[in-house]
């Protein structure tokens, strides 16, 4: 209970109109660049670092809280609104969420995200404010051969649900391997399908993808059915745009699941959010598929929300513990932070609660504080984005050409990664209008890296022993946790194709 | 008529939204005529976070503080070790309202990726401030002293792995330089790059690698609290405060440091480098960057003019050989 008396003396000195004002404004900002597609809260933060270091410390955290928090609870409503995510961590959510803005539910969409993101973000929170030694022991269990198998693991868990023709979710997971293997190769420094140019060598941003094939690709597609089909781009709004109880006792689960899935991700230090929002995404889509819920993929379901929400949110909580107890920047948003703290003669490390105890406490306390204001800011800008719908289409969709242009320029300046959005906007054009899924194609270009290097790291410190790919507890659970889901998909596909032969028998008896 | 209020209302802050996303971009992007001391753009060849970013946005901060410059940005454009920041530096031929953040990292980066353009197409300003690497151990290890880590390295230089930054970094080439300097075929060291020190310092922690090759400060605290152990730094000298010793006083002549510094653009005439060469000596007098050196935990290496120049070649000359000896 020690750290309860101590976190409430940070929220003695947290909670001042002053400081409420800042984190205000925090939030404020971080939504907006949130909301912008390819802006994200790193670039905000580093806006801000110049700002804060006239501000006293605590004014400055609780700022950076708002911020940090605010990209988050931001990136959705741009994906869900109109298919076009601000940034990856919001892939998932867009899924579902656009399916319920056009069955006309935009502003109960934006409302289950933002409580979503709110419940992941103050259970992670909690679980750093009492858990932070513990999760540090967890991160150093993770070597290359754990990566491995989770990124595996991950693959296998992820697309298997998120497509169903397995010959286009194969195309689709084959051009995101392809766009994700440009670069310069990390454990070799070999140059791969770069044409040369050097302005390729850091690979193609995830950002630029993510921007081209979900917004560009949507403006395109929009585009060319917007005289032909008028009914398909019209969203009208009906229903009530407030949760109600029936809603929250449908989501809570949801939103439960989704936290579990990202408190883990957070500390170690690969993947980011998309792979536990998407892990999130499939648990739900493969639940609904068990309920015969037929609101999911079809009109849209809130659990499909909820879950990857609470999820993002949670794996940015618990990136807080990781670099506050750890000083591991998980993100390039956090090591902007870790800059900041060491301003006010912080250094986030193993160390931190020791030397600076108070003003860790009094950040963990902003953090709470940051996502209360962030709550109740969504919920009301939930009605009023919702309203955005109904503007008119070409107005509509030339905007948000414009600020995906903006968002992607303003990631590294460089004129190629223009043309490369272009490029990808093109293909994602072309992959809805053969109905090829764009899900596989995201999982591809996160996880086909990672597993990559990962098996490269583990092969070369064994010196190309296998053997070390199944050498601990944490691998050989999870390549169970696998062989056993799969044998049982095999047998339960097999005794439903059965029946059906059966069935067929039967009928035609 | 609530509902076409809010609808204004919320196109409105779209607006609002959109215009401060423009002038952020354009903020960053925009130099025109004016003078250095009117306005300075300085180039972070790196994503915001990384160590140029940190490095051009303290120097943004002590030019501030002390009124040398009225306005000052930092402009990010990351990629490939710096190299990418640097072409397109190069082509900005007389921008004499133009700063960029450089340092060994990015003369690595140029040897490893044949980069066309290089530190001759620039005009050197100053080296600023110095980081220097630090070979660890996980504390349970049985190695505890850089004898005993070189004398496993040398029986069998496969299986002692040394995990460290990407390649080209100053970890790596250090241990180029380490494996050289003991009699080890450096292409045989087994070094595993991450792409961040945070990365890679967990996976020292979890005991994946034998040793590992890391900037002092992100190891420190690790360090201190008895997580990692520490063998050689890579420093002339012992470092003021820190209980480490050095690889030369330990017998292997390996003196590497991760230094930064500012350059100007290719064309510039002899009057708008004085101008620069000013504005660094006003930034290292200043008390906002003898803080920043502090909390940063860089070593104050100020150094103009020739010196500067003779070392930059020295550093270039290092740097091709230790590449070519890691077989790169």
């Amino acid at each position: 209970m020690e750290q309860l008396n101590l976190l409430l003396e940070g929220f003695s000195n947290a909670l001042t109109p002053m400081n409420l004002l800042w984190v205000l404004l925090g939030a404020l900002l971080g939504t907006a660049v949130g909301v912008l597609p390819g802006l994200g809260s790193a670039m905000a933060v580093a806006l801000l670092l110049p700002i804060t270091f006239s501000l006293d410390p605590t004014a400055a955290f609780i700022m950076f809280a708002g911020v940090y928090y605010g990209g988050l609870f931001g990136d959705s409503t741009s994906g869900i609104l109109l298919n076009t995510p601000g940034n990856s961590s919001a892939i998932a959510s867009t899924f579902e969420g656009h399916r319920m803005a056009r069955s006309g539910l935009a502003a109960k969409a934006l409302a289950t995200a933002a409580m979503g993101a709110f419940i992941g973000g103050l259970l992670a929170t909690t679980v750093v404010v009492f858990f932070a030694p513990t999760l540090v022991k967890l991160a150093t269990a993770f070597g290359p051969a754990e990566y491995f198998a989770l990124a595996v693991f991950a693959f296998l868990a992820i697309s298997s649900v998120v497509s169903d023709s397995i010959v286009k979710g194969l195309v689709a997971l084959g051009i995101g391997l392809v766009l994700a293997m440009v670069g310069v190769d990390g454990p070799s420094g070999t140059i791969r399908y770069t044409l040369g140019l050097p302005q390729l060598f850091d690979g193609i941003s995830i950002v630029v993808i993510t921007v081209g094939l979900l917004a560009l690709g949507e403006v395109l597609h929009i585009a060319s059915r917007i005289h032909r089909d008028p009914e398909a781009v019209k969203i009208k709004p009906s229903g009530r745009p407030r949760l109600h109880r029936h809603d929250i006792k449908k989501a809570l689960p949801a939103w439960l699941r989704g936290t579990a899935f990202g408190l883990p991700f957070g500390i170690i230090p690969a993947g980011g959010s998309e792979v536990p929002t998407f892990l999130a995404y499939g648990t739900e889509k493969r639940l609904a598929k068990r309920r015969g819920d037929i609101e999911f993929g079809q009109i849209g379901s809130i659990r499909g929300v909820a879950a990857p929400e609470a999820a993002g949110n949670a794996t940015a909580g618990t990136a807080m513990g990781a670099l506050l107890a750890l000083g591991l920047p998980t993100s390039a948003t956090a090591a902007i932070m870790i800059a900041a703290f060491q301003q006010y003669g912080m250094q986030p490390g193993p160390l931190l609660f020791e030397r600076s105890g108070p003003m860790v406490w009094t950040l963990l306390a902003s953090l709470f504080i940051g996502l209360v204001i962030l709550l109740v800011m969504n919920m009301q800008f939930a009605v009023l984005w919702a309203k955005l719908l109904l503007v008119p289409r070409h107005y509509l969709y030339a905007g948000i050409t414009v600020l995906s242009v903006l968002g992607v320029y303003a990631i590294s300046a460089a004129l190629l990664d223009l043309w490369i959005l272009l490029g990808v906007g093109l293909v994602g054009f072309v992959m809805r209008r053969y109905e090829i899924p764009l899900a596989p194609v995201l999982i591809a270009v996160i996880l086909g890296p990672l597993a990559e290097t990962e098996l490269r790291r583990a092969l070369t410190v064994s010196e190309g022993d296998a053997g070390i790919l199944v050498s601990s507890g944490i691998t050989i659970t999870l390549y169970s946790i696998l062989a056993l889901t799969l044998a049982f998909t095999a047998y339960k596909h097999v005794r439903a194709s059965k029946k059906a032969k059966e069935d067929a028998e039967l009928i035609n008896a | 008529m609530v509902s076409k209020r809010i609808l204004s209302r919320s196109l409105y802050g779209v607006v609002v939204v959109a215009v401060a996303g423009l002038a952020f971009t354009n903020a960053a992007a925009s130099g025109g005529e004016s003078s250095a001391r009117n306005k300075l753009v300085i180039m972070a060849p790196a994503s915001p976070g990384g160590g140029w970013d940190g490095f051009a946005r303290e120097a943004q901060q002590a030019l501030k503080s002390i009124g040398a410059v009225n306005n000052v940005q930092v402009t990010n454009i990351p990629g490939a070790g710096g190299t990418i920041g640097l072409s397109q530096f190069v082509q900005m031929t007389g921008r004499h309202d133009m700063l960029m953040a450089t340092g060994g990292v990015m003369i690595g980066a140029i040897e490893l990726a044949n980069s066309e353009a290089t530190m001759k197409d620039v005009e050197l300003v100053a080296r600023m401030s110095d980081d220097y690497a630090v070979l660890v151990v996980p504390a349970k290890s049985d190695i505890k002293t850089l004898d005993e880590f070189i004398a496993a390295w040398k029986k069998d230089p496969g299986k002692t792995s040394i995990a460290g930054g990407s390649l080209g970094s100053i970890d790596h080439l250090l241990t180029g330089a380490v494996a050289q300097e003991v009699g080890i075929d450096p292409s045989k060291a087994n070094y595993i790059a991450y792409s961040g020190g945070g990365e890679a310092l967990t996976s020292m922690l979890a005991g994946t690698t034998v040793g590992g090759m890391s900037g002092y400060n992100e190891v420190a605290d690790q360090i201190e609290a008895g997580n990692l152990r520490a063998l050689a730094i890579s420093s002339e000298e012992r470092l003021p405060g820190v209980d480490v010793p050095t690889f030369k006083e330990q017998g292997v002549d390996a003196v590497m440091a991760n230094w930064r510094g500012f350059v100007g653009a290719p064309g510039i005439t002899e009057e708008d480098k004085q101008v620069f060469v000013d504005m660094v000596h006003e930034i290292h007098e200043s008390e906002q960057w003898k803080d920043a050196l502090e909390r940063n935990n860089w070593t104050d290496s100020f150094m103009i003019g020739k010196e500067f120049e003779d070392y930059v070649d020295s550093e270039i000359e290092v740097t091709e050989q230790i590449v070519k000896g890691l077989g790169l």
